[in-house]
């Protein structure tokens, strides 16, 4: 392991990670719920009375902000380095991996882990641990 | 539509977009950069460690409040979950998820904020996780009787 001095952004990581601890917060304390992403999109795919409109409010939220955050000047930069088969074959596995893993890096890796959750450490732990695995085999191994 | 649901909503509007631009600031709705985390054994980016960490920080005052009470500051049900056992399909799911996170440098979050940016790639990653989730539901249906 080498860290990437030139890559690592304390500043700005720490105020994200404020900003996403606020919301889980604000999320729990204000509406009772989790704010885990993989949650509140597959709350659609069982739709409820009563259970779809907080959902879509959320996800529209999360849509708006981008188009909100270049007018006020930032700049959101996205790279996406994998193929479209690669995305295809891992966007099958996040979806079908969230949703038995009952949760992702939010619902698991922030409000789990605040709620001093074993089974979200446990979760965080094994898709951290999948991934590191990933990249190794995906960077170091094959290519 | 009753007024709690839309005080539910409301939050959920505002918690979303606050969420989305912890996303965006922190440099977490970018793929490479989740990616140069992920790359442990390579030139590393410890980033995503200090996200997490400092949501999680912050989120442990809240959620010590949310779970000592039944009703949540708006008066509406507390649902936090009580499920806190770990078994065989949360490691199987999460490892699954953590195959997938590594080749895209995506999880659910991040995609949703990248949908905005109207990339195509970024939709295709979008689309795949909804019919992942999809599998999943189908998989679960055909095990009811």
């Amino acid at each position: 392991m080498q860290i990437d001095w030139t890559a690592f952004t304390p500043g700005s990581a720490a105020l994200g990670g404020l900003l996403i601890g606020a919301a889980a917060t604000i999320f729990a304390v204000l509406a009772g719920r989790i704010a885990g992403i993989s949650g509140i999109v597959g709350g659609f795919l069982r739709p409820r009375r009563g259970d779809i409109a907080w959902r879509v409010a959320f996800i529209a939220g999360m849509l708006a902000t981008p188009a909100l955050y270049e007018l006020l000047g930032g700049r959101m930069s996205i790279e996406i380095d994998a193929s479209s088969a690669t995305l295809v074959a891992a966007g099958l596995l996040v979806g079908w991996g969230t949703r038995a893993g009952s949760g992702c890096t939010s619902g698991h890796g922030v409000c789990g882990l605040a709620l001093r959750s074993p089974r979200s450490l446990a979760a965080t732990l094994s898709f951290m641990a999948a991934g590191f695995l990933t990249v190794f085999v995906v960077r170091h191994l094959v290519s | 539509m009753t007024r709690s649901h839309a005080v539910e909503s409301l939050a959920s509007l505002a918690t979303g977009m606050l969420f989305a631009a912890g996303l965006i600031v922190s440099g977490m709705v970018n793929p490479a950069k989740v990616k140069g985390f992920l790359d442990l054994f390579g030139r590393w980016d410890p980033s995503l460690a200090l996200v997490m960490g400092a949501a999680v920080g912050v989120g442990l005052i809240g959620f010590g409040w949310a779970s000592a009470h039944a009703r949540s500051a708006l008066g509406l049900p507390m649902r936090m979950p009580s499920n806190r056992s770990v078994d065989r399909r949360l490691i199987v799911g999460a490892v699954v998820f953590g195959i997938g996170w590594g080749l895209a440098g995506f999880c659910p979050g991040p995609a949703i904020v990248a949908l905005a940016s109207g990339s195509s790639k970024a939709i295709l990653f979008a689309v795949s996780t909804l019919a992942g989730m999809a599998l999943f539901e189908w998989m679960e249906r055909r095990k009811e009787p």
